[in-house]
């Protein structure tokens, strides 16, 4: 019964990761390139949650406590994390795609949004490491400790909410991607930026749409984190960003569906394995699979051939 | 040379070993984001091989022991790593540091979470001529045959290939001595602070250490000396001059500063601070002959 516990715990904890995992592998997919600014959204988002339901947020606290009450404020929350990070999205943008051309060739040119995306996690850490300190923040939650069991088996209700939205959001994102003409767009660029501006696609116009997207993909699950486990802190995007990248790989590099059952899956492997073989050894089992797997399968369960080659 | 010089020299000293250790890769265009992994291997095997309840060897054999065991380390996953290319690599290299430090965190021998206190000790008197010795390296390997050849591999691998530069032997080498490199450094690190924990080569080293490397350039062999130089000395200039001045918004908000500088540098200048065009532009007298071949070499095409 034990052992079922735990895969259900993986299960709560991969659907944290099953999102970060589809920005990453959003950004690959039609990019082309490896986005470390998705770590410093997810935390960022997580913290202005916390300092908006705590009431340490730098200014407007008031405003928010007018508006929505103790009661409410983490409907607060969600709007300030939502807006602030779909914001800094366009701005990343445009300091990250836009400029990935080396004016005279280079081989590491394509490792220029990668260099550009670590300035930003940089930046982000660093401005909510002194703006709120190191120390792990503790949001109280609204919810309380809501569980119920079936069984001996216990599930915690914001978790099960959480999973099924975290789900929801990124079964409607594949549905965009295949019907809509958004989605059509999208996967033209995926192919080959310059045949999609031939064919009149804008292309300046949809990739900070991409951009958007994956920040809002981090911005609810940074939300859903604090909600979850109440406690952040500077580098919380650091850890569940790793262990994403892990879980994307697994599923292959752009596929969607691939992040989905990656991500639920290294979730399950890591419970797993702090209750096998203890927490100090659980990375182990996590970075060897990805190690293996990157050498012998690099495209991973559903991946595609033609993704991330030559590009960093 | 009062303390606090003495420490600054130190970390830079550090930071310069450890950037010329992934610069030789990336010279060739690889990206190893795995620094960590080959530092802890040379910071823990040098404290095993020196320390009394392991082999009980002196300091400098077990420096040199240390780098050859990282450096077959390195050879052997140098193999299956090279075969993926792009974001594939950053990936591998990243996953095998993370490895390295898990299964260290766990051995007892090693002091597991606890750390790992080291017996000798090396000074500055040490340190810096190592440094030395490492910058000349890396600047005669860039100018040997080898050197070049992954200069060529940098350019255009296919063209290198159709060339008869053998792209594989390259890579492996470039690979294995810049892990070694890593390693001394890891070494260095141990025997100077005297106490290692798996904990302090974390991601965060290793994503700073490549991008010394790629903010640096990595067409000259000057690039890991200028980034890692720029990116120790500025941000202590920065505190410094913010706490004499008083201004603590300078001093908690430096490296902000930093990383705007980083994501400017990537819009103005793509390459790194210095490329082979600064290089022979600043040269002047020193490098004239060989300019003079370029300039020809451009007239004639």
């Amino acid at each position: 019964m034990l052992v079922i516990q735990q895969l259900v715990n993986g299960l709560m904890l991969g659907g944290v990761y099953v999102m970060v995992a589809v920005a990453f592998t959003l950004i690959i997919g039609m990019l082309n390139f490896l986005n470390f600014t998705i770590p410093a959204l997810f935390m960022f988002a997580a913290v202005l949650m916390y300092a908006t339901m705590s009431g340490t947020l730098p200014f407007g606290n008031d405003l928010i406590l007018t508006i929505f009450g103790t009661e409410y404020r983490w409907i607060a929350g969600i709007i300030v994390a939502l807006i602030v990070i779909a914001l800094v999205s366009l701005v990343i943008e445009r300091f990250t795609y836009r400029y990935m051309k080396a004016k005279y060739g280079d081989a590491t040119e394509h490792a220029l949004p990668l260099v550009s995306s670590l300035g930003f996690l940089i930046i982000f850490e660093h401005l909510v490491v002194s703006t709120w300190g190191s120390d792990p923040l503790t949001a109280v939650s609204p919810f309380g400790q809501g569980t119920f069991s079936i069984g001996t088996i216990i599930f915690s209700v914001p978790q099960i909410v959480s999973l099924v939205l975290s789900l929801v959001v990124v079964v409607m994102l594949s549905v965009m991607l295949k019907a809509s003409k958004l989605g059509r767009a999208l996967r033209a660029i995926a192919e080959r930026p310059d045949a999609a501006t031939l064919m009149g696609v804008e292309v300046g116009r949809i990739v900070p749409v991409v951009y958007v997207i994956t920040g809002l993909l981090c911005a609810i699950s940074g939300v859903l984190f604090t909600i979850n486990y109440t406690t952040v802190d500077a580098y919380v995007g650091d850890t569940v960003a790793t262990v994403a990248i892990a879980g994307m790989v697994l599923g292959g590099l752009g596929n969607v569906w691939g992040a989905i059952v990656g991500g639920l899956f290294i979730g399950m492997l890591e419970v797993m394995s702090i209750y096998i073989v203890g927490a100090d050894f659980a990375k182990v089992p996590i970075w060897g699979m990805l190690l293996l797997l990157l050498v012998f399968k690099p495209t991973g369960l559903f991946g595609h051939t033609l993704i991330g080659k030559g590009k960093f | 040379m009062s303390g606090y010089l003495e420490s600054q020299l130190i970390i830079l000293c550090l930071a310069t070993i450890y950037a010329y250790g992934i610069f030789l890769p990336a010279a060739s265009g690889q990206l190893n984001l795995g620094a960590a992994g080959f530092i802890t291997l040379g910071a823990y095997a040098s404290a095993w091989f020196n320390a009394s309840t392991g082999a009980e060897l002196p300091v400098w054999l077990s420096v040199i022991l240390a780098m050859m065991f990282t450096g077959t380390i390195a050879f052997v996953i140098s193999f299956p790593i090279l075969r993926t290319r792009g974001v594939y690599m950053v990936l591998a290299t990243f996953a095998f540091a993370e490895v390295v430090a898990g299964i260290v965190i766990n051995v007892e021998e090693l002091g597991a979470a606890a750390g790992m206190p080291v017996d000798a000790h090396l000074d500055v008197t040490v340190i810096v001529p190592m440094t030395i010795l490492v910058i000349l390296f890396s600047f005669y390997f860039m100018s040997t045959r080898l050197g070049l050849a992954l200069r060529s591999i940098h350019d255009d691998e296919n063209v290198a290939t159709l060339f008869g530069v053998n792209v594989r032997t390259a890579k492996v080498v470039a690979f294995t001595v810049g892990a070694m490199l890593m390693s001394l450094g890891g070494s260095l690190y141990g025997h100077h602070y005297n106490y290692i924990e798996a904990q302090t080569f974390n991601v965060l080293l290793s994503i700073y250490i490549l991008l010394y490397v790629l903010m640096g350039g990595t067409q000259t062999a000057w690039g890991p000396l200028i980034g890692a130089a720029f990116f120790t000395i500025v941000p202590e200039a920065l505190r410094e001059i913010a706490e004499s001045a008083g201004l603590t918004w300078l001093a908690e908000g430096r490296f902000m500063m930093f990383g705007a500088f980083i994501v400017l540098l990537m819009v103005f200048r793509p390459e790194g601070v210095m490329t082979r065009t600064l290089q022979d532009r600043l040269g002047g007298g020193l490098f004239r002959r060989k300019k003079q071949v370029l300039d020809e070499t451009a007239a004639n095409s």
